[in-house]
């Protein structure tokens, strides 16, 4: 059996892309993240030995890399991905987490998984197959989680004899499946896995492609969303009161709302508002465990962006608790007792009209009552069509009456104050992941989606 | 310098915390690799605390708990941190490891609960193996001590780079009421909306460090300046050749055979992982500092339990069994 040589390492600089596969059953999906761990230097030499060992168990001439992430023993009895493997690699330029997926249909909600945090999507079709209804489901998936970037890795293209023309085809149909279903950054690349052509290194057998391999696209892309185009959002976590259990004297009387900036830069003095009760105030200062600490312990950040974790000291003594929601006084959300919403249906149980569940929406979680099932998202057309219930992998339209209200946005224009779980009150099981809004008439008709939808 | 003093002490302005360093990219607002791991562990952190009744922290004195131990420091200050630590001893525990967690326990001024694998073998609960380890050991008594203290959730420094298995493994990790985790049933985790709904008698394992890497960790430890026991760093000590694998000469460790006794020698070494004595395996090293790690860190060719863990070494599957019946 041929070892490949392993290449030197390198130190991890710089930003980091959470990257996330989607693909069909057999379109070397394993394998193609295989590639981009070896090929970029993320295999040590114990793990391609016992890919080796095992490969050579099995009579197979090359190592497998595919058993690289097909961890489990279900997995490598099976040769399929079962559940959603994570992967960490990095480059000179960027650190990756890739959210690797399974194909399979069953487990199309493990893509769900993946994609809702992911800032690019990696499709795979095989060049021989085309375009399977799983890849519609994919491109539908990511088109819904608003995912920023997609790839489709055309795979196998060897098996083609690198044809410039079956790729061209191809290229033009996952362009117009895009388009179609709303996606609005998509990339093609000719590879092969198994080969390893445009994956890390260029391919000799595709001339005629001269755009970048996957990993030269992958460390281009922007990351995440851009804290100065969002409006100032905070979903309070905890609240930080010491009290008598203060390190000194100076902490005695603090008293802190701590969370994760969900979008948006928040500067002191800014007016903000607190909902759901409707209070205004202005922040009196911006804390981190580090300011906290320094000389001046109450000097604090003169600003905060999202994604980072700090804690608010707000001018007046007003009631904040878990659950509310820091806004910007000038850009505040409305607060809504009545969510409409697109639903992707993860759970075995349908859903029915009139189900009680409960509604998890940044910190905060309130009962709710599915009003009404609107329709199901038909994916060869890419219409809604109308339906009595929703069944698993479903995604449709729902209508849902709170207990109490939220603060529910536009997911098209905010990713994290749009998201929202449904969850069972009895067993807590996880049943749908929601989007606020009208996220299916992006598929429907693109050409009417909202200008903020544009990345 | 040390975990207290880290957290009482520092100043915003040391070039070295992760916040300092990150001057740059905040200008464009954006977030470093290690800043945006920071603030996602912090979330974490928070969401257990706000949700659950009865968190408890997983410490070893290891430095991956170091590290998440570190961060709850950071999540809650100027408030205490608002849970107890637990440790699974398997009574083959380094003492200097043992040292330092009492010492930084004590500093912190948290609740420490102890589950003794020496326990249960005194009593005749658990029995020992004919191989000697212990690792495998540890799961009785950390699941009865989830029970007996009605822990609902229970912090883990389990990273998904160690491990196939842990790699498929969720942020929050729903065990049943016979402490398993079901890898082919696992919720699907969406957003950054940790879902910790939970029924009586299950409880949720918590993994703030998920998608951290080795290096990662011991970046944040250089730009944190936090202190960990000693034998990370580049010591001379007895040890022996086993399975290739060096392994100290020691109270729990000790020859087997001629060949292994023949092999005992003094040499420069330094652990990557810290856990049972008698199946963790020290690493050549003259890595004498924290960035003398790194870099070799950042050079090896050899995962950090392949090289150090004889128990991984079972079979190709040993931590996912592990894991499903109620493992770490």
């Amino acid at each position: 059996m041929s070892t490949p040589t392993l290449p030197a390492p390198v130190l991890p600089t710089g930003t980091l892309l959470r990257l996330a596969t989607a693909g069909s059953v057999d379109d070397g999906k394993s394998t193609l993240v295989g590639r981009l761990l070896f090929d970029s230097k993320s295999v040590l030499a114990d793990q391609l030995d016992a890919v080796e060992r095992v490969s050579r168990d099995r009579g197979l001439e090359t190592a497998d890399l595919a058993l690289l992430t097909d961890g489990l023993r279900a997995e490598r009895e099976q040769g399929i991905t079962i559940d959603v493997a994570y992967r960490y690699f990095a480059t000179a330029r960027r650190s990756f987490v890739l959210a690797d997926c399974p194909g399979h249909v069953q487990y199309t909600r493990n893509t769900v998984t993946g994609a809702s945090t992911a800032d690019a999507v990696v499709l795979l079709i095989d060049a021989r197959k085309g375009l399977l209804e799983q890849t519609r489901r994919h491109l539908a998936v990511v088109s819904l989680l608003r995912v920023p970037h997609v790839v489709v890795a055309v795979n196998k293209i060897d098996l083609v004899d690198y044809s410039r023309d079956r790729y061209e085809e191809l290229a033009a149909q996952i362009r117009e499946t895009a388009r179609s279903l709303g996606v609005a950054d998509v990339h093609t690349i000719p590879v092969s896995a198994l080969v390893g052509d445009n994956v890390v290194e260029r391919g000799e057998g595709t001339p005629w492609y001269d755009g970048p391999t996957l990993l030269e696209l992958l460390e281009d892309l922007p990351t995440g969303d851009d804290p100065d185009t969002e409006a100032f959002r905070l979903p309070v976590q905890v609240v930080l009161r010491p009290q008598g259990a203060a390190p000194d004297e100076r902490f005695r009387d603090y008293r802190g709302y701590a969370g994760q900036i969900a979008s948006g830069v928040v500067r002191v003095g800014d007016e903000v508002v607190v909902l759901p009760s409707g209070r205004r105030t202005r922040v009196a200062g911006i804390d981190t465990a580090d300011t906290l600490r320094a000389e001046d312990p109450f000097a604090g950040l003169p600003e905060a962006f999202a994604p980072q974790s700090v804690t608010l000291r707000l001018e007046d003594e007003i009631d904040v608790t878990r659950g509310d929601l820091v806004a910007a006084a000038t850009a505040a959300p409305d607060l809504t007792q009545d969510v409409e919403g697109t639903v992707s249906w993860l759970s075995d149980r349908p859903l029915r009209p009139g189900a009680r569940v409960l509604l998890k929406h940044t910190t905060r979680t309130v009962q709710a009552v599915v009003r009404d099932v609107v329709g199901r998202l038909d994916l060869d057309a890419a219409e809604l069509v109308p339906a009595e219930q929703l069944d698993l992998n479903d995604i449709g339209r729902v209508t849902l009456r709170l207990a109490s209200p939220v603060a529910a946005e536009e997911y098209v224009t905010s990713r994290r104050t749009g998201a929202f779980l449904l969850v069972d009150a009895q067993d807590g099981a996880t049943l749908a992941a929601g989007m606020v809004g009208d996220a299916l008439a992006a598929a429907r008709h693109p050409e009417q989606r909202p200008a903020q939808y544009a990345i | 310098m040390t975990l207290t003093d880290t957290i009482g002490a520092a100043t915003a302005d040391d070039a070295g915390t992760v916040a300092a360093s990150g001057a740059s990219a905040a200008d464009e607002h954006r977030l470093s690799q290690l800043e945006a791991l920071e603030s996602e562990a912090i979330h974490i952190i928070r969401e257990v605390v706000a949700e659950f009744e009865r968190p408890v922290m997983l410490f070893s004195g290891g430095k991956d708990s170091v590290v998440m131990l570190h961060l709850a420091a950071k999540a809650f200050w100027p408030a205490p941190v608002p849970f107890p630590v637990l440790h699974v001893d398997t009574g083959h525990n380094f003492p200097e490891v043992l040292a330092f967690r009492d010492a930084t326990v004590e500093r912190l001024r948290l609740r420490l609960e102890v589950a003794s694998v020496q326990d249960y073998l005194d009593d005749g609960r658990l029995r020992e193996r004919a191989d000697g380890t212990r690792n495998p050991l540890q799961t009785q008594p950390l699941l009865d001590a989830i029970a007996g203290h009605r822990f609902d959730a229970v912090f883990g420094g389990g990273r998904r780079d160690e491990e196939k298995a842990r790699a498929k493994e969720r942020v929050f990790s729903l065990r049943d009421e016979f402490g398993q985790w079901d890898p082919r049933n696992q919720r699907p985790e969406l957003w950054n909306l940790y879902n910790g709904r939970h029924r009586p008698g299950e409880h949720v394992r918590v993994f703030p460090l998920s998608n951290w890497t080795e290096l990662d960790v011991w970046r944040y430890i250089a730009a944190e300046d936090i202190a960990l026991p000693e034998l990370y760093y580049a010591h001379d000590r007895d040890v022996f050749d086993r399975d290739g694998m060096l392994l100290a000469v020691g109270p729990y460790s000790q020859p087997r055979n001629d060949a292994e006794a023949a092999s005992v020698r003094s040499q420069t070494v330094r652990y990557r992982t810290v856990g049972d004595m008698s199946c963790t395996g020290a690493v050549e090293s003259d890595a004498r500092d924290v960035e003398a790690v790194i870099a070799e860190v950042a050079a090896t060719r050899i995962t950090e339990r392949g090289a150090t863990r004889a128990d991984d070494r079972i079979s190709e599957a040993a931590m996912e069994d592990r894991k499903k019946e109620g493992y770490f």
